[in-house]
């Protein structure tokens, strides 16, 4: 049967999914009647609730290729961040205090770093080139005798490039530091396997599979090397010492669910999704000239479109599209002021920053919807180029980058 | 953010967009912003020389639907100004007008800033044409 097409289109799955009606079936019932404390060990009621995240805790292992006991679990990957970056830290602070990032990372990590820097850590940030990728040897190179960790996030958030994170674990390898990676955006979407990959400590979050807000979990390797983190929160010393807290036994359960269908079905559910976002780029891209792709198309995240058109402001044609949810990267629509400082760091210049849209396709979107959207986008950055003196301007054969501005 | 009434009146139906042509002693053209902020305006008047009655605004802009809104708006109060009355527009007239937020008030500053550009450039092309000597035909 096909599913009739909804006003407002949800096209921003990276920043939450929708639950998947699986997951909330699996977590009702340790809503109401299994409602026990999992840390309960003297009756049935504790039991149940234990068995339940025992459960979660290999479809999460599983999906990733850990074990169920390298699973630790939080309130979510911004949480998972913070417990390991400054879990490590402090846990690693006599061997050194140096830590490797980049630029783009999520702001859980880029805050943390400046937290930590605070403290006392130093961090360094690489940039990354203009296709969003970090440069290898500039990793290597910035790896001294005091570096303890990197941490390189598997795929962007914004951009959707993902990192080549087999040889930035080789490398951390080499030089016998060890490696994070934020995960979050590639978990259940393309194979992560910390084995293969080289992971020693990855966060992931249920929200963007499919699964509720307010669960993630920090994988923390147990074997060659074992991995040890300082506790952040302190208490009862829940998940082996490294997060106090009552376990939230309907969200652990949801993440478990999320990633048992996500484990079943991501290798069919990619390819449709790149077909959808690529039908969506041909149609963009083969209707309006001047429309630039920001960061890799080749290492990319198979249901993200990061747009430039240019000319066109990004929050003016959010307006435009109002019954499509997408984001921008224009300074109008973040709390900041600020364009995007990831497509800054790619060197896209400000106005192509303020000019982008982020596409993130997901389980719940058609084909029909990707029509209505390129259309629906395809006409309001005609009849917004049309208002643009910048437009008129590159038409008459100004180089814009040569004109002097009035900036204000 | 919500956008009033107003503002998404305008941004749906903008007045007056377009171009005048900028070398045309009559026309005066105001381009302020940057695309790198993520706004750039530009507002052109017609002025009658006789009367200095702004006789048509035009604009173009590049930036927020506020920032559309406020060009918008001011090209509507230009025409049938003159002048002088023309450069008593403030940019709280704009704000109050479009029930802008507070995040918004640079849109309407530049919106006056727009006027104000294009009006001096008229200006200097009145007092430039006036002061210049006739040209000596030579042949």
């Amino acid at each position: 049967m096909k599913k009739e097409m909804k006003l407002p289109i949800y096209f921003d799955n990276h920043a939450t999914t929708q639950l998947d009606p699986r997951v909330l079936e699996a977590m009702m019932p340790y809503f109401t009647t299994v409602f026990g404390n999992a840390a309960s060990r003297n009756h049935q009621f504790g039991w149940e609730a234990e068995e339940a995240v025992e459960k979660a805790r290999k479809q999460i292992a599983d999906l990733i290729g850990a074990t169920p006991k390298e699973i630790v679990f939080t309130s979510g990957a911004t949480e998972s961040n913070n417990l390991a970056l400054k879990g490590i830290a402090e846990m690693y602070a006599e061997r050194g205090n140096h830590i490797i990032t980049q630029a783009t990372e999520h702001k859980a990590v880029l805050d943390t770093c400046k937290r930590l820097e605070k403290e006392g850590v130093r961090v360094t940030y690489l940039p990354v080139k203009q296709d969003g990728l970090i440069d290898l040897d500039q990793l290597r190179d910035a790896v001294t005798d005091k570096t303890i960790l990197i941490s390189i996030m598997y795929a962007n958030n914004e951009i959707g490039v993902v990192q080549p994170i087999k040889e930035i674990s080789k490398i951390a390898k080499e030089k016998g530091v060890l490696f994070h990676t934020d995960a979050v955006q590639a978990v259940g979407k393309i194979p992560v396997n910390v084995i293969a990959d080289g992971i020693d400590v990855l966060s992931l979050s249920a929200h963007k599979v499919y699964g509720p807000k307010g669960v993630g979990a920090l994988y923390v390797r147990r074997r060659n090397p074992r991995v040890q983190i300082t506790a952040q929160i302190d208490g009862g010393g829940h998940e082996r010492g490294m997060r106090s807290g009552t376990l939230n036994v309907p969200g652990i359960v949801g993440l478990g669910a999320a990633c048992e269908i996500a484990n079943r079905e991501m290798a069919e559910e990619s390819k449709r999704l790149q077909f959808l976002r690529d039908k969506l780029k041909d149609k963009l891209m083969s209707q309006l000239d001047e429309v630039y792709i920001n960061g890799s198309m080749e290492h990319r995240l198979p249901h993200n479109l990061n747009i430039s058109f240019a000319y066109v402001e990004g929050e003016s044609l959010l307006m435009g599209i109002n019954d499509i949810a997408v984001s921008s990267g224009s300074a109008c629509t973040s709390a900041t002021l600020e364009p995007s400082y990831v497509l800054k760091a790619l060197g896209a210049g400000d106005d192509l920053a303020h000019s982008s849209i982020r596409f993130g396709l997901g389980r719940f979107n058609t084909e029909e919807e990707v029509d209505y959207v390129a259309n629906k986008v395809v006409d309001v950055v005609s009849k917004l180029r049309e208002l643009s003196p910048l437009y008129e301007m590159a038409k008459e054969g100004v180089d814009l980058s040569k004109v002097t501005w009035a900036a204000h | 953010m919500a956008y009033s009434d107003k503002v998404l009146e305008h941004y749906n139906h903008p007045r007056n967009v377009g171009s005048l042509d900028k070398n045309s002693p009559d026309v005066g053209t105001g381009m302020v912003g940057a695309p790198e902020c993520g706004d750039v305006m530009k507002l052109q008047v017609k002025v009658n020389p006789e009367t200095g009655v702004i006789e048509d605004a035009k604009f173009k802009t590049f930036g927020c639907g506020s920032a559309i809104a406020s060009s918008s708006l001011a090209t509507e109060w230009l025409r049938g100004k003159t002048v002088d009355q023309a450069l008593e527009i403030k940019n709280t007239d704009i704000v109050n007008e479009l029930a802008l937020p507070p995040v918004k008030i640079h849109c309407s500053v530049l919106a006056e800033d727009a006027i104000k550009a294009a009006i001096s450039d008229y200006k200097n092309k009145r007092g430039v044409n006036e002061s210049r000597p006739e040209p000596v035909a030579v042949s």
